[in-house]
C-alpha cells in the first residue's frame, strides 16, 4: 500500500499545472487585487520586517495586493499550519498565502504535497533569474517551479578585527578557538545557521564532497562524518561556555560579539554584518572571512501553500520580489544586504550599472574574496546531521 | 436561567482542552496518518525514552517549577505576615502590583541582562578592575536552571501576592492579628497561625497552577533556561516545529508524560499540605509566641526587595535598550541615544496595540459575565460547585498549554472557524475565564451575606442586592479579577499564534518574534508597550477601590 503513496501525491502538482497554463498574467493581476497575502517569514530580524512592510507598501500601490507579513519565530511554525490544515480538510482559504523558505521545510512540503504548483517559471520576471544551480536545486531537493529564488547567501564567517584575524580553514578556526577558548559559538541546531555551520564543517572534512550530493541513505552515515564527530568533540571544549549553552540564532550572535563575548561567529549572508553595524547592533570593527575553498551558498524562495485563498496575489508578490528596483534594495547593506538572484547580463544596462555601484559596506566581501560557492549537500544529510548533532550535543 | 451561566463556562473550558489532549493522545500512540503512521504503536513512547536528554529535561522540569512555586509561596507569606498594615506594605503593594502585567518574556530578558556576565550588574566591576572581556561563566541557562527559577519567583511573586492580598479582607486578618499580638505573639508567628490556615485555603488553586505553570513554561525556560537539553517543554515544542513529521509523534508522548509530570507534582504538593496542616496544628497549639520573627520579616523583605529590584531594574534597561545607539561592553549606558527604534516600529506598534486590546477587552468581559453569572447562581441556588466542577473550571491552567493546544486548533480548523479574531478570542477564554474565576471566586463567596438577609429584610431583590450591595462591596476583587483578566489575554503567545494562524498580531506575539533575534532595542520598545498597556487596568484596580474606600475603614486592607 506504501509504494501507492508517491504516485499519489506525484498527480497532485500536475493537475495544478494544468490549471495555471490556462492562465495568463494580465488574469492573475486583475485576479490579484483586492486580494490580501499573508506572507508567513520569520520575524527575528528587524531588518528583514522592514524590507517587507516596504515591499507590502510597494504592491498595495502598483497592484492593489495588500501583503500581511505574519511574523514567525520558525518558519516550521507555518509548515505545521499548513499541514493541520490539510489534515482538517481545510483545502482552500488557508490561513497562510506565502512562506519564506528552503531547505528541509521546502523538502518536506514538497514530499507532502502541501505546495501549489508549478508556477514559479511562469511569472514574467522569472526570465530575469540566473540560470544556478543553487536556484534550481534547494539543498539537492528539485525545485519542479514549486517555489520562486528571493535571495542568495553564502555562509561567511564575521570577526571583530579588533580581537581576531581572519581564519584560511576550518583547521584554522579549531585551533584559533584552541588558543581563544570561549570565543568562538554557532547558533545551536536545530537553528538553520547552526546546521549550515556544521554542514560547512562536514563539506571541508570529508574525503570527498560528492557524496554528500546524493541521498544520505545510499552512503554508511558513520564512516562519512567522522571526520566531523572529532572536529567538534576537539571544539567543543574550547566553545564559548565550552559549549554547555548556545546561542538561539543568528542575529542572537551580534549581542554576544557587541557584548565582547564572543570574536569570531558564522553568519549566512555576506553582507548581514554590514547591516548590523549600520544599525548599532555590531560594533564597526566587525569585518567578515571565508576559508579558503570557499563556503557553502543556498538561496532562499518563497512557496504558496496548496490551500490558499490568495495564489494570484501570492503570485504577484513573489513576481514583485524579483524585480530589478526591489532586487537592488535589498542587495543594499544599509537595507537588508541580500544577495540577488538575478543575472546581471539580463538585466538593462542602467539596471546592472545600479547593482554594480552599490557599496557593498564596510564588513561585506566582494564577489573575488568570497570565493567558489560549494552546493548545500543533499537535505536529508543536512538532517542525518542535525539530528546525530542533537543527539550527541544537544543532552550533554 | 440559572443552569446556564455554570454549563456555558465549563462547556467553554472542558471542550477545548479534552479535545486537545486527545490530539496529543493519538500521535503519542503513533497514529498520525498525515505523516504516514497507523495507530495504536509505541512508537512516540519508544522515542522519547530512547532520546538522551529524557530523564535530565523532566528532572529540569520538576525542581524548576517546584522550587519556583515553594520560593514564591514563602516569599509572598513572609512578607505578607512580616509586614501587612504597615506603611512599607502599602508601598510595596504599588510598586509590585504593575509588575504583575510584565510579559514573562520581557522579565526574562531584563533578568538576563542583568546578570549575565557582560550584563549590568558586572559592568561595574569591569569598568572598575578594568577588563576587556567578560568571564565566561555560565549563568544564564546554567545546567541547573537555576536562574530560570530566580525568573520564574521573580513573575509569580506578585502573582501569589496579589492573590494573597485579595483573600486577605475575607480571612478577617486584621482582626486575628490584633488578637495573637495581643497575645504576646511576634508578627510572623502570629500570623502563621491564625491567619494563614484560612489565607492558604483560598490561595490554594493560585498556587496550584503556578507550579503547573512553572514546570511547563516555554518562554521563560527558552531565555534564561539551560538548551543541552533544555526543559521538558522547550523540548515538546521543538519537536512539534520540527519539520521531520514524524517527530510529532515523540512530541505527543512528550506532552502526555509531561502531563502526568504536572498531575504528579500536584498531588505530592497535596500530600505535603496534609502533612503540613497536621504539623502546623501541633506547632500553632504549642504556643511559642516567637519563633525568629525579626530575621524571618528581614529575609521575606529582603528577598522581595532582591526579585522584584531585578524584574523592575531589568526592565528598566530593557527601556533604556528601547532607544539606545551604540551601546559596548563594559559601557553603563549607551553612547548615544535615539528615538529611531520606537519611529521605526511606531506603525506597527499602533495596529498590535489595537488588536491586542479588541481581543482582551471582548476575552475578558466574556469572562467576567460567565464567572459573576455562575457565581451568584450558585449562590441563589444555595448550591455549591462540587470540588470535581471546580478542578473541571481550572483544568486549562493545570493542563501544561503545550499538551492541548495543538489539537485545540485543529478542533476549530474542522469547524471552519481557524482565522480571524473571533476564534482567538474564545482560545483566550479557555486562560482567562478560569484566571478571572480564581481570583474571583473565593472572595465573592467569603462575602459575609448576612448583608444580603438585611437588604432583602428592607425588601430588595435579589439583582438589587447584587447590584447595590454586593458589586460596591466587591469592587477591588472584582477590579482585580478584570485586571488579572487582561493581563492573562495580553501575555497569551501559543493560543494567539497556533489558533489565530498568525493573522492576529498582538504585542505578546510579537515581541516573541522579535525575541528570537535577539535584538534587544526591539525587544525594548515592545516590552515597554506591552508594560504600559497592561498597566492601567492594574492602577484602575488600585486607584478605584482607595477612592471609593475612603471613607470606609472596615473596608481597608
Amino acid at each position: 500500500m506504501r509504494s501507492f503513496l508517491p504516485i499519489v501525491l506525484s498527480l497532485a502538482p500536475l493537475s495544478a499545472l494544468a490549471e495555471t497554463a490556462l492562465l495568463d498574467w494580465d488574469s492573475i493581476l486583475e485576479e490579484a487585487e483586492g486580494q490580501t497575502v499573508y506572507w508567513h517569514a520569520w520575524g527575528g530580524s528587524t531588518a528583514t520586517n522592514d524590507f517587507i512592510t516596504w515591499l507590502g507598501d510597494k504592491v498595495e500601490d502598483e497592484y492593489g495586493v495588500t501583503l500581511e507579513h505574519v511574523k514567525l519565530t520558525d518558519t516550521a511554525d507555518a509548515v505545521t499550519r499548513v499541514l493541520s490544515e490539510k489534515q482538517a480538510g481545510k483545502d482552500d482559504e488557508g490561513a497562510v498565502d506565502l512562506i519564506w523558505i528552503n531547505g528541509a521545510n521546502f523538502a518536506s512540503m514538497k514530499e507532502a504535497g502541501l505546495l501549489f504548483g508549478p508556477w514559479s517559471e511562469g511569472i514574467p520576471n522569472a526570465d530575469l533569474v540566473a540560470d544556478d544551480e543553487i536556484v534550481a536545486s534547494d539543498f539537492g531537493t528539485a525545485v519542479d517551479g514549486l517555489e520562486s529564488p528571493w535571495a542568495k547567501a553564502q555562509f561567511v564567517f564575521m570577526y571583530d578585527s579588533a580581537d581576531a584575524e581572519p581564519l584560511q580553514s576550518m583547521d584554522a578556526l579549531h585551533d584559533w578557538a584552541a588558543e581563544n577558548p570561549g570565543r568562538f559559538t554557532f547558533p545551536q541546531p536545530p537553528d538553520f545557521l547552526g546546521t549550515t555551520f556544521l554542514k560547512q564543517a562536514l563539506v571541508s572534512l570529508v574525503e570527498s564532497p560528492s557524496v554528500l550530493q546524493e541521498p544520505v541513505d545510499q552512503h554508511d552515515f558513520e564512516a562519512v562524518t567522522a571526520p566531523l564527530w572529532a572536529y567538534l568533540d576537539s571544539l567543543q571544549p574550547n566553545l564559548w561556555r565550552e559549549g554547555q549553552t548556545y546561542p538561539a540564532s543568528g542575529p542572537a550572535q551580534f549581542q554576544l560579539v557587541s557584548d565582547e563575548e564572543i570574536d569570531i561567529a558564522p553568519t549566512l549572508s555576506p553582507s548581514e554584518a554590514s547591516t548590523a553595524i549600520a544599525n548599532f547592533q555590531l560594533p564597526d570593527s566587525v569585518r567578515t572571512f571565508v576559508p579558503e575553498g570557499g563556503t557553502i551558498g543556498n538561496a532562499s524562495f518563497v512557496a504558496i501553500p496548496f490551500n490558499s485563498g490568495s495564489k494570484a496575489g501570492a503570485m504577484v508578490v513573489a513576481n514583485a520580489i524579483l524585480s530589478p528596483e526591489v532586487q537592488l534594495r535589498q542587495q543594499d547593506p544599509d537595507v537588508l544586504g541580500y544577495g540577488t538572484v538575478l543575472d546581471m547580463d539580463k538585466l538593462s544596462a542602467d539596471q546592472a550599472q545600479a547593482f554594480d555601484e552599490l557599496e557593498l559596506g564596510i564588513a561585506t566581501l566582494g564577489p573575488a574574496e568570497l570565493g567558489p560557492v560549494l552546493p548545500e549537500p543533499h537535505s536529508s544529510w543536512s538532517a542525518a546531521v542535525e539530528e546525530a548533532w542533537i543527539e550527541r550535543y544537544g543532552a550533554d | 436561567m440559572g443552569r446556564v451561566f455554570p454549563a456555558l463556562a465549563v462547556a467553554v473550558m472542558i471542550g477545548p482542552v479534552l479535545a486537545g489532549l486527545w490530539g496529543a493522545a493519538l500521535p503519542a500512540f503513533g497514529h498520525l496518518p498525515s505523516a504516514g503512521f497507523q495507530g495504536p504503536s509505541l512508537i512516540g513512547l519508544q522515542r522519547l525514552i530512547e532520546w538522551r536528554g529524557v530523564v535530565e529535561a523532566s528532572v529540569l522540569s520538576v525542581t524548576t517549577g517546584v522550587s519556583a512555586t515553594l520560593g514564591s509561596l514563602c516569599i509572598v507569606v513572609l512578607i505578607v505576615s512580616g509586614w501587612s498594615g504597615t506603611m512599607v506594605f502599602t508601598w510595596l503593594q504599588r510598586v509590585l502590583s504593575p509588575l504583575l502585567s510584565v510579559p514573562h518574556a520581557a522579565a526574562a530578558f531584563g533578568l538576563a541582562f542583568l546578570v549575565a556576565p557582560s550584563g549590568w550588574l558586572l559592568r561595574p566591576a569591569a569598568l572598575f578592575l578594568g577588563w576587556e572581556r567578560p568571564p565566561d561563566m555560565l549563568v544564564v541557562g546554567d545546567p541547573l536552571g537555576l536562574t530560570m527559577t530566580a525568573g520564574l519567583i521573580a513573575k509569580e511573586v506578585p502573582f501569589l501576592l496579589l492573590m494573597t492580598l485579595a483573600a486577605l479582607p475575607q480571612a478577617d486578618s486584621q482582626k486575628s492579628n490584633l488578637i495573637v499580638q495581643s497575645l504576646g505573639y511576634g508578627r510572623v508567628t502570629g500570623w502563621l497561625k491564625s491567619v494563614f490556615p484560612r489565607v492558604y485555603a483560598q490561595i490554594r488553586l493560585p498556587v496550584y497552577v503556578v507550579l503547573a505553570y512553572s514546570m511547563s513554561v516555554v518562554d521563560v525556560a527558552m531565555i534564561l533556561g539551560p538548551t543541552t537539553p533544555p526543559t521538558l517543554s522547550v523540548q515538546i515544542v521543538e519537536w512539534m516545529g520540527s519539520p521531520n513529521l514524524s517527530n510529532r509523534l515523540t512530541a505527543g508522548a512528550g506532552a502526555i508524560w509531561q502531563l502526568v509530570l504536572v498531575l504528579a507534582a500536584l498531588l505530592v504538593w497535596r500530600a505535603v499540605e496534609r502533612l503540613c496542616a497536621c504539623l502546623g496544628r501541633k506547632w500553632a497549639g504549642e504556643g511559642q509566641r516567637d519563633v525568629g520573627d525579626a530575621p524571618a520579616r528581614a529575609m521575606g523583605f529582603g528577598f522581595l526587595i532582591f526579585t522584584s529590584g531585578a524584574v523592575l531594574l531589568g526592565l528598566a534597561v530593557v527601556g533604556l535598550w528601547s532607544i539606545a545607539g551604540f551601546w559596548r561592553f563594559p559601557a553603563m549606558v549607551p553612547d548615544t541615544l535615539t528615538l529611531a527604534i520606537w519611529t521605526r516600529h511606531s506603525d506597527d506598534l499602533a495596529a498590535t496595540v489595537a488588536d491586542t486590546f479588541v481581543v482582551a477587552g471582548i476575552a475578558v468581559a466574556i469572562a467576567m459575565i460567565l464567572t459573576v453569572g455562575c457565581l451568584e447562581t450558585e449562590y441563589r441556588r444555595r448550591r455549591p460547585m462540587t470540588p470535581a466542577a471546580v478542578w473541571l473550571l481550572y483544568a486549562p491552567l493545570l493542563v501544561p498549554q503545550t499538551a492541548f493546544l495543538p489539537g485545540l486548533q485543529t478542533l476549530l480548523l474542522s469547524f471552519g472557524a481557524d482565522t480571524g479574531r473571533a476564534p482567538v478570542v474564545f482560545a483566550h477564554l479557555v486562560f482567562v475565564l478560569p484566571y478571572v474565576f480564581l481570583s474571583l471566586g473565593d472572595p465573592w463567596r467569603a462575602w459575609d451575606t448576612r448583608y444580603a438577609t438585611t437588604a432583602a429584610a428592607m425588601g430588595a431583590s435579589s439583582t438589587r442586592v447584587l447590584v447595590f450591595v454586593r458589586f460596591p462591596m466587591l469592587v477591588r476583587p472584582l477590579l482585580t479579577a478584570i485586571a488579572i483578566g487582561l493581563a492573562v489575554s495580553v501575555g497569551q503567545y501559543l493560543p494567539t499564534l497556533l489558533i489565530g494562524g498568525g493573522r492576529v498580531a498582538t504585542l505578546t506575539t510579537e515581541a516573541v518574534a522579535l525575541a528570537s533575534g535577539g535584538d534587544r532595542r526591539a525587544i525594548g520598545v515592545f516590552a515597554v508597550a506591552q508594560t504600559l498597556a497592561a498597566l492601567f487596568p492594574f492602577a484602575l484596580a488600585l486607584a478605584v477601590p482607595a477612592l471609593v474606600f475612603a471613607n470606609r475603614r472596615g473596608m481597608h486592607v
